[in-house]
């Protein structure tokens, strides 16, 4: 029981790390998004956000630096596995958020890769011409329902999410990651919870290592880097909810009055 | 008289056809000079106060220190509000500048532009990927009241809004010291100095 929820527990912390939610700051999870995001819990958010920031110096950005100097085969094959691996969480979000094109050509995707993509380790489809892989995740699903982030949230060891999205996350646990249920649930003798727990680190491990730069500028050249953080955070789950790719003005600034109110100056 | 007169006319006409900018020629010019100066053998610091000049001339700086303050910007005095623009300049400068040396010889492509209104262009780019970098989408927010003037008034990076960034961190320092513009004042002050 203990090992379940010890699991179970990991898995949210390292879901936090792929999916980046954005949050308005109310308490209760309401529809629309409101125009300004709150960060109820501010100060616990920082005190975790130190925390991170201390694992990250002393753990993961070392590990991340290291996976950096591996060869690029290796560093490209375990990024194209960890992408390939959330297809199981994005198929059927697309679903459910009735795009059922998008579901039918991830499956395919998942399907070459898995197979003809040496377990995801190459990206076939991509080369064959498939269109440009979203991922997609309960959290954002919530959102495309009309559902609000509810407040700010910095979660330990995987950062920024929201409430919706932390919500969204316990739905992989409670039977929506395929990935999980096999390894976890399932009784077989190739997939085990070591497996699914190495394979969730990797793709956090993958990500930090593409981000060591912009991360490092960020923090330099922030006065308030948390703030810089959850922000940027915050706009880019807006944009995933509505699948924006470039941003949208309406999106970006709230507020376009404000602009032309510097206008009149 | 009428005659003097169309000829006038005609001639603020042909000048203002002849000196009036594109926001993508524009843009795509600016990017060309950053470029230029990004690839040059010389120090960091060199690159960084080559980039100031060109952030100064191309940037309105004055325009995104307004939105930066948000709300706040109309509680503000005339002399707060001098102070303010000094240090916000020299804050915006280093900050922008540094951020950009960060970059070495990158090669950004123009692809189309969007019309908001007649105050404003987003144009659309593309910082093309290398081998340690993959490509980015970079949009900017083009202030287009002058035609002859344009300005950037704000960088959207693959979707992420410099501008809206950086107004959520200034109001993150106000409230979190009740409002006082002069703790404010005193982070960018420290920034720079550092």
């Amino acid at each position: 029981m203990l090992k379940k929820l010890t699991i179970t527990i990991i898995y949210i912390l390292l879901l936090a790390f792929n999916a980046n939610a954005g949050s308005d700051g109310e308490l209760i999870l309401k529809k629309d998004q409101p125009k300004e995001i709150k960060d109820c819990f501010e100060n616990l958010n920082r005190a975790t956000f130190a925390f991170n920031q201390g694992l990250d110096k002393a753990i993961i950005k070392p590990i991340a630096k290291g996976y950096r100097n591996l060869p690029d085969p290796i560093q490209r094959g375990t990024g194209n596995a960890a992408r390939n691996l959330s297809n199981l969480i994005t198929i059927p979000n697309n679903i459910l958020q009735g795009d059922i094109k998008t579901a039918i050509i991830n499956t395919g995707r998942l399907v070459v890769n898995t197979t003809v993509g040496l377990l995801g380790t190459i990206d076939v489809a991509n080369k064959m011409g498939f269109p440009k892989y979203e991922k997609e995740d309960y959290g954002q699903t919530l959102g495309a329902w009309g559902i609000g982030p509810g407040c700010y949230l910095v979660l330990p060891v995987l950062g920024p999410s929201t409430i919706r999205d932390t919500a969204g996350s316990f739905v992989n646990v409670l039977g929506g990651d395929p990935g999980y249920n096999a390894s976890v649930h399932g009784n077989n003798e190739f997939l085990g919870e070591g497996v699914f727990i190495a394979s969730k680190a990797l793709s956090g491990i993958d990500f930090r290592s593409n981000n060591l730069d912009s991360f490092n500028n960020l923090e330099k050249n922030s006065i308030d880097f948390y703030a810089s953080l959850r922000s940027l955070y915050l706009q880019d789950r807006e944009n995933k909810i509505k699948n924006n790719q470039r941003g949208r003005v309406e999106v970006l600034y709230k507020d376009e009055g404000d602009w032309e109110e510097i206008d009149s100056k | 008289m009428k005659k003097i007169l169309i000829i006038i006319l005609f001639f603020n006409l042909s000048y203002s056809h002849v000196y009036s900018i594109e926001p993508e020629v524009f843009i795509q010019s600016t990017v060309n000079r950053a470029s230029q100066i990004l690839s040059k053998n010389i120090l960091k610091e060199e690159k960084i106060n080559e980039l100031k000049i060109i952030a100064a001339e191309t940037v309105d700086i004055r325009g995104v220190g307004f939105y930066s303050l948000g709300s706040t910007r109309k509680n503000l005095n005339d002399k707060e509000k001098r102070i303010y623009f000094d240090l916000f300049e020299n804050y915006f400068l280093k900050s922008f500048s540094s951020r950009l040396s960060e970059y070495t010889n990158p090669k950004i492509k123009v692809q189309g532009k969007k019309v908001i209104n007649k105050n404003y262009t987003i144009v659309n780019s593309l910082l093309i990927g290398t081998p340690d970098r993959p490509e980015v989408k970079i949009d900017w927010r083009v202030y287009t009241k002058n035609p002859d003037d344009p300005l950037i008034r704000d960088l959207i990076i693959e979707g992420l809004s410099l501008a809206r960034t950086q107004k959520e961190e200034f109001a993150s320092i106000l409230n979190s010291n009740d409002g006082d513009i002069n703790v404010l004042f005193k982070t960018l002050e420290n920034f720079t100095k550092n």
